[in-house]
C-alpha cells in the first residue's frame, strides 16, 4: 500500500501549557513494496509521525479542514483517507501492523501459540475454527524463523531476547498486513540477534510484498537495507534520499546529532585522501567499489 | 598490591531447575580502579553476574566478595554503599519527578545527614554534567539525561563500584556518548572501579579489560583490541565481529592486503597505501 502524508501537521495537548509542536509541515510517500527508513534525533517527531500511520494518532478536526487554498492536509495509506471520521480504522489496523519498542514488553499469554492467536482472533470477522487459527499461527511463527512444534507450548517468557522479539513480531505479522511500521526493531539485541531481525525483515518484505517502515538510529542497519530514508529533525523532514545520496552529505548529518554508518566514514577517510569512492554504502558495494579500484591501479 | 574490588570464587547460580544453571563454576576478579566490560550473547549470564555482585539475588553455590567483604544477607547494607548498578531503562529508575529529590534518595535512605545530602547531590550532578537541571522535571528529559540522572543517584552514594548493566541499550547514539563519557570520566578522576556490561564494541574499546560470557562461564579475557582479534572464538560464542573488522577481513580475502584495525583512519591509510 503506497503511503502519502501532506502537510500534515501535530500538537500535543494543544492550547494548554504543555503544548509541543511535533509535526509541522510533513510531506512523504512511501511507495508500495519499499523498505523505508525514518532516522532523526530523539524527538525529532519520528515516532509521532509513524503512530499516525495505523491511526494511534489521529488528526485533529481543527486540522483537518482546508487551511489556506492548495494547502491540505492529506494522508492516505492504500485507500484509506485517514483525515476523515467515517474511516474504518479497525480495517486499517489490520492492513498496517505496527510493532513497537521493545514488542517483548507486550507478550502476555501463557503461550506463544495463544500470544500470536491473539491478534488473529481479534481481527477475524467471525471466530475462526481450531485449523484455520492452528494454520495462522503456524504461518506467522514460520514466517519469523521460530519451529511451531518446539515452541508453541512454551511461556514466551521462557525465550531468548531475540526470540521474544520474533514471536512479538509473529503475533502482528499473524494478520496478514500490507505494511509493517517497525519503531527500533533491533535495539537492545545482541549484534547477531540484530542482523537476524534485520535479515527476517528483508524477507517478509520479499516473500510477502510487504511495505515495510523502519524508525531507527542505527545507521549501518539503515544503510544495508534501506530504499530510501527520511530524515527528520524538530518536526520537520529534512530531505527523503536513498542511501546512496543521504550518506554523501555526512556533516549535514552530524550536525543534527545524528550517526553517520561505518561504510560512510571509511570512504569520507578515503577522500581525504585522494581515493573518491562512488558506492551506495552497504560493505558489499563498497568492498566491490574498493577492489574495482585496486583492480585499475594494476598492484 | 591492588585491593580487589569484587571476588567471585566457584559461584553458581539457577533461576530454576529447568531452565539450567544461569552461572555455572564462575572465578573472576576484579582489581580496584579497573574498567571492566563485560560482553556475551543475550542469555549469556551477564545481568546475572551484576545481580549478584550486590545481592540482588543470592548465589546458590560458591562465595562472591566485595573489597573482602562476602555478600551475605548481614552485610547488604554495607555492600549496597559500596556497589551501586544503574540499569537499562532511563523510565523505570526514577523513584521521584524531580531531579535533586531522585538523587537524593538513595543518600536519604542510608541516613545522611542533611547538609552532606545536600553536598552529594551537587558533587553528582556536577559529575554528570547535570548541574543546570537539578530542580527540572525528569519525565521531560531525554534518555540520556536521565540515565546521568540515575548515575546521578548512584553517585551520590560514593560508591567504590559502579556496575552499568546495558545501561545505554534504549539511549541513541548521543545519549550512548553522553554516558560512556561519563563513566571513564569516573573511573579516571574519581577512580570508581567500573564493570560495564554492553553489546557495543566500540564502548568494550574504552575499557582496561574485555571479558566475554557463554553459558554462564567466562570464555575469554583480556585487553579488548587482543579480543577482538580473536575473531574465530568470538563467533563460536555469537558475538558478531565488529563491522570493520568484518570489512577488513573480506577486503584482504579479495587481495587488498590490510591490518584489521578498529580504527577507521588507520585502515583507510592503510587502503590508500595498497591501492595507489
Amino acid at each position: 500500500m503506497r503511503i502519502v502524508a501532506e502537510h500534515l501537521d501535530f500538537v500535543y495537548h494543544p492550547n494548554t501549557p504543555f503544548s509541543s509542536h511535533a509535526l509541522k509541515d510533513v510531506c512523504l510517500t512511501i511507495e508500495e513494496g519499499e523498505f523505508f527508513g525514518i532516522i532523526g534525533h530523539t524527538g525529532s517527531g519520528k515516532s509521532t509521525f509513524v503512530q499516525h500511520l495505523n491511526g494511534l494518532l489521529r488528526l485533529p478536526s481543527s486540522l483537518k479542514r482546508k487551511k489556506k487554498k492548495g494547502d491540505r492536509t492529506v494522508l492516505t495509506v492504500g485507500d484509506f483517507d485517514l483525515t476523515l471520521k467515517k474511516t474504518d480504522f479497525r480495517a486499517l489496523r489490520k492492513k498496517v501492523g505496527m510493532v513497537f519498542q521493545y514488542p517483548e514488553n507486550q507478550l502476555f499469554a501463557e503461550t506463544v501459540f495463544d500470544d500470536v492467536a491473539f491478534g488473529y482472533k481479534n481481527f477475524a470477522e467471525k471466530k475462526p475454527t481450531e485449523e484455520e487459527l492452528e494454520r495462522a499461527v503456524r504461518e506467522a511463527l514460520e514466517a519469523v524463523g521460530m519451529d511451531f512444534g518446539a515452541v508453541r507450548s512454551l511461556s514466551p517468557f521462557d525465550l531468548s531476547g531475540g526470540q521474544k522479539r520474533r514471536v512479538a513480531i509473529a503475533g502482528v505479522i499473524v494478520t496478514k498486513p500490507e505494511v509493517l511500521v517497525l519503531d527500533e526493531p533491533a535495539a537492545g539485541l545482541d549484534p547477531l540477534g540484530k542482523k537476524e531481525i534485520m535479515r527476517l525483515l528483508c524477507t517478509l518484505r520479499q516473500d510477502r510484498r510487504m511495505t515495510v517502515v523502519v524508525v531507527s538510529h542505527d545507521m549501518d542497519e539503515i544503510a544495508e537495507n534501506c530504499t530510501r530514508v527520511a530524515v527528520f529533525s524538530e518536526g520537520r523532514v529534512k530531505c527523503v534520499l536513498p542511501p546512496r545520496e543521504l550518506f554523501k552529505r555526512t556533516e549535514e548529518l552530524l550536525s543534527l546529532g545524528l550517526d553517520i554508518p561505518l561504510t560512510a566514514k571509511l570512504v569520507a577517510a578515503l577522500q581525504r585522501r585522494g581515493i573518491g569512492i562512488d558506492c551506495d554504502y552497504t560493505a558489499e558495494d563498497l568492498i566491490k567499489k574498493l577492489l574495482a579500484v585496486k583492480g585499475d591501479a594494476g598492484c | 598490591m591492588k585491593e580487589k574490588a569484587l571476588e567471585y570464587r566457584d559461584v553458581s547460580f539457577t533461576y530454576g531447575q529447568e531452565s539450567g544453571f544461569s552461572i555455572e563454576h564462575l572465578d573472576f576478579e576484579v582489581e580496584e580502579g579497573e574498567f571492566v566490560a563485560v560482553l556475551g550473547h543475550n542469555g549469556s549470564g551477564k545481568s546475572t553476574l551484576a545481580r549478584l555482585a550486590d545481592g540482588l539475588l543470592t548465589a546458590d553455590g560458591g562465595e562472591i566478595r566485595v573489597f573482602g567483604r562476602p555478600v551475605t544477607e548481614k552485610n547488604l547494607f554495607e555492600i549496597r554503599k559500596d556497589v551501586g548498578i544503574v540499569f537499562q531503562n532511563p523510565d523505570s529508575q526514577a523513584v521521584a519527578s524531580i531531579v535533586e529529590d531522585d538523587v537524593a534518595f538513595g543518600a536519604e535512605n542510608v541516613g545522611l545527614p542533611r547538609e552532606e545530602i545536600g553536598k552529594r547531590i551537587g558533587f553528582a550532578l556536577r559529575a554528570v554534567g547535570m548541574e543546570e537541571y537539578r530542580t527540572a522535571t525528569i519525565s521531560r528529559l531525554s534518555g540520556g539525561q536521565k540515565q546521568r540522572v540515575a548515575i546521578a543517584g548512584v553517585l551520590a552514594l560514593k560508591p567504590r563500584v559502579m556496575i552499568l548493566d546495558e545501561s545505554t541499550a534504549m539511549l541513541d547514539p548521543r545519549g550512548r556518548r553522553e554516558i560512556v563519557g561519563v563513566v571513564k570520566k569516573l573511573n579516571e578522576e574519581e577512580g570508581i572501579t567500573v564493570l560495564l556490561i554492553t553489546h557495543f564494541l566500540e564502548e568494550a574499546m574504552l575499557a582496561s579489560r574485555a571479558v566475554v560470557m557463554d553459558r554462564g562461564k567466562i570464555v575469554m579475557q583480556d585487553a579488548p583490541e587482543a579480543v577482538f582479534r580473536r575473531e574465530e572464538e568470538l563467533l563460536t560464542y555469537h558475538l558478531a565481529l565488529p563491522r570493520i573488522t568484518e570489512i577488513c577481513n573480506r577486503l584482504r580475502a579479495g587481495g587488498i592486503a590490510v591490518q584489521n584495525t578498529l580504527d577507521v583512519e588507520t585502515l583507510a591509510e592503510e587502503i590508500a597505501k595498497c591501492v595507489s
